[in-house]
């Protein structure tokens, strides 16, 4: 297989014609995986990317997918879109059936694309939240919780915290671009619902500093419960400044980006960060029976398990992007009889993706043609005794509120 | 045997500033466009030609960016930013007002032309570092505006979906298709750019670029000039925007970043500032560097590191050997890649003999 790239490099350099390659062994089933490894959102690629391959993997390991094995390939894109579009195109061309997009620039870049190839690529935590309707945007599966899902779960969160909401006050402090303004039209709608008081609070970019609106919040606002949404750096210094200004940690809520292993050890490491909560798509921790079988997989490897598997919020998260492609393959080739699927019969496999659990670290999904985020589910993670630990089940919050605000997005 | 001429016979200006200085320039150019326009669409299969697309639509930006650095002299660290007011210009159009593509592409296109022009307008006063710091400003500034106004940027995520371009009824979506659409237009820019440099305009750019007080006392207006040469850069780049968005389908902000400014400086420099040619070379350079890199990688790190280790090794090293690979070219010939082919060329112009 690798000979071949630099066969095709070398087509391709001396200009000679290189025709379409033909299909490859068709026991084999071929994913494309975008990776960001090196770019700006480095910290979340270099666990999160072999959390994917080592499922792949293990399923592989174990014969593969119905008798069928995944060959996953992965590519770089340092978050630009230029790289996504030459590696998407490659997988393409490799014949792949199914895309794991990473990064928002980029998935948008490609939407149009993998509706007209026919192609479905899934985007957990990246894209719009309007990426939900299924209808819209037939080839696109955020299959996780979009940041309005977030947003409505973590308004939830809080109301079952504090005990009602009536008269309270809520801080939504987010990082000032188009993805930290996004939840702001749910947050806003349930204000006039719950009958809270919403201030937002602006970090521009790049976030790291943050002591006026932090101390806004808690000296003059004087808020009851703060929801925030940062990036990269920024949620470990937002962590550090509510420490500074005395805000107890377990009155805020992180949207999905703001609450990982790196960034409770920027902020100063677990004693420091007790309490900080965040929401979570994928489960967080060790306790899955998926990742012992991963260990175990290590193990009769004579290998020792890999450092990234100690990350486990992005760990995990690429074991659940790969579970869920498994599984939509599987649903494929179960319901066409055979290895030799195509893109279309992967949609459906993930529209048809319902009651699998990967022992507890992916939510109830239930993805159907018309609901692409397979219904919005979170759990709540807190930072407690050195680790993060459950706060409640896996649930989701106001869904007629985001049913409306995505019906009058489609229209 | 292909007979060249042997010393300069020119006797009047007009041989001097000819497109073609030689019957073989003719040619070969002919030659260069039957192998892009009906070879290359007809033998390269889809991936190879979206990486073409990529280098045709970075060509248009790099030769936009280096009228502006390499021949007027005036950098500019903006140039990404033009190129979001290109797009959201057109995705705008395109979208609300349902105009086809060559109605909203020159208006993309003269809008950015139109922000240039004052963006150009320190340039008056300030010159190098100065005046990147000015641009920089620009680019904060424009990106700040797409993305707090959602009249320009359509809402929330500041992105616009743009429907595919479409000729005669006929929806341009294949990556062949795009090809010719793109190509297009990047013929019209390199005639254009080719023609500029050697008018009078073009000439007022250089004179300003060597010595700009010299320049004022030869009679060149200064302050026109100045601004021509940021409104036709930043009309270069609006243009990319365009192509970007239609190539892409979707305006959004996060393609037009301070770095993809920076990517195209990196071009033009490497390329060779102050030449078209070179702005192409830096174009391919740029876009072919990574991909060959990866290419190389995969086809050879196998012999060294485990799967595993290569996923995570690859994109790294690869980082490396792109920002050592450029030093190494600037090293080997500071003034880019034109140079280098220049000096190969003349090489074997006069081969076997000494001179």
């Amino acid at each position: 297989m690798r000979p071949r790239f630099l066969l095709s490099g070398l087509g391709l350099l001396a200009g000679m014609a290189v025709t379409a390659t033909p299909a490859l062994a068709q026991s084999e089933i071929v994913v494309g995986l975008m990776c960001d490894r090196t770019g700006p959102t480095q910290t979340v690629g270099v666990f999160m990317c072999p959390g994917y391959h080592d499922y792949i993997n293990l399923v592989n390991s174990k014969g593969g997918v119905e008798g069928h094995k995944i060959r996953a390939i992965e590519i770089d894109n340092e978050y630009k879109v230029p790289q996504a579009v030459e590696s998407y195109q490659l997988f393409k061309k490799e014949g792949a059936v199914l895309v794991g997009l990473y990064g928002t620039p980029q998935t948008q870049a490609l939407t149009q694309k993998l509706t007209e190839d026919k192609i479905p690529g899934t985007a957990p935590g990246f894209g719009t939240a309007s990426a939900a309707d299924g209808i819209r945007y037939p080839y696109v599966f955020p299959i996780a919780a979009t940041y309005w899902s977030q947003g409505a779960a973590a308004v939830q969160h809080a109301k079952s915290q504090l005990g009602g909401l009536e008269g309270k006050k809520i801080a939504y402090i987010y990082y000032d671009n188009p993805a930290g303004r996004e939840p702001l039209p749910i947050l806003e709608d349930l204000e006039k619902i719950e009958g809270f008081e919403l201030r937002t609070f602006a970090v521009p970019p790049p976030g790291v500093e943050m002591g006026p609106q932090v101390l806004d919040i808690t000296r003059r606002f004087r808020a009851d419960f703060v929801i925030s949404h940062l990036f990269g750096r920024a949620p470990s210094v937002s962590i550090k400044e509510f420490k500074r200004s005395g805000y107890p940690l377990d009155k805020i809520v992180s949207f999905v980006w703001g609450h990982s292993e790196a960034d409770i050890q920027a902020a100063g490491g677990w004693e420091a960060t007790e309490g900080y909560s965040g929401i979570q798509f994928a489960g967080v921790g060790t306790d899955y029976a998926v990742l012992d079988d991963i260990r175990a997989m290590y193990k009769a490897e004579g290998k020792d398990a890999p450092k990234e598997m100690d990350s486990t919020v992005y760990y995990n998260r690429g074991v659940l992007i790969a579970a869920v492609h498994v599984e939509a393959i599987g649903n494929a080739v179960k319901a066409k009889g055979g290895g030799d699927i195509s893109g279309e019969d992967v949609k459906a496999g993930l529209e048809s993706i319902k009651d699998f659990s990967l022992t507890g670290l992916v939510p109830p999904l239930e993805v159907t043609p018309a609901d692409h985020e397979g219904g919005g589910w979170v759990q709540v993670f807190r930072v407690k005794g050195g680790k993060f630990e459950a706060v409640g089940d896996w649930f989701r919050a106001y869904p007629e509120v985001l049913a409306k605000h995505l019906k009058a997005e489609r229209s | 045997m292909i007979h060249r001429e042997c010393g300069i016979y020119k006797t009047s200006y007009q041989a001097d500033m000819a497109l073609y200085p030689l019957p073989i320039a003719k040619w070969t150019v002919a030659a260069f466009a039957v192998l892009l326009i009906v070879v290359a669409p007809i033998v390269l299969d889809e991936y190879y030609l979206s990486i073409l697309n990529l280098i045709v639509i970075a060509s248009v930006g790099a030769i936009g960016l280096n009228i502006l650095v390499g021949y007027t002299g005036q950098i500019s660290i903006g140039h990404a930013a033009f190129m979001s007011v290109g797009a959201y210009t057109a995705a705008n159009l395109a979208v609300r007002f349902d105009m086809p593509f060559w109605i909203s592409l020159p208006a993309g296109g003269l809008m950015a032309a139109a922000i240039g022009a004052i963006v150009g307008i320190p340039s008056l006063r300030i010159k190098g570092l100065y005046l990147a710091i000015a641009t920089l400003a620009a680019q904060l500034i424009i990106e700040w505006t797409i993305n707090h106004v959602p009249w320009i940027s359509g809402g929330v995520q500041a992105s616009i979906e743009v429907p595919r371009p479409s000729l005669f009824g006929i929806s341009l979506d294949t990556q062949r298709e795009l090809y010719f659409f793109l190509m297009f237009f990047a013929v019209l820019a390199v005639v254009g750019a080719l023609n500029l440099v050697r008018s009078r305009v073009g000439r007022a750019f250089v004179a300003i670029r060597d010595q700009d007080i010299a320049a004022e006392i030869m009679g060149i207006n200064i302050f026109r000039y100045k601004l021509l040469a940021f409104a036709i850069s930043s009309f270069y780049a609006g243009v990319t925007g365009v192509l970007y968005t239609y190539y892409l389908g979707i305006a959004n902000y996060e393609q037009f970043q301070l770095v993809v400014s920076i990517d195209y400086l990196a071009m033009i420099i490497i390329g060779g500032l102050g030449s078209i040619l070179g702005s192409i070379f830096g174009a391919i350079f740029i876009t072919l560097l990574p991909i060959a890199i990866r290419w190389f990688m995969e086809g050879f790190g196998y012999l060294l590191f485990t799967q595993a280790e290569l996923m995570n090794i690859v994109p790294h090293m690869r980082l490396v050997l792109f920002g050592a690979l450029i030093i190494v070219f600037l090293v080997l010939e500071p003034e880019g890649l034109n140079r280098l082919w220049q000096n190969v060329r003349n090489y074997f112009r006069v081969w076997p003999f000494a001179y």
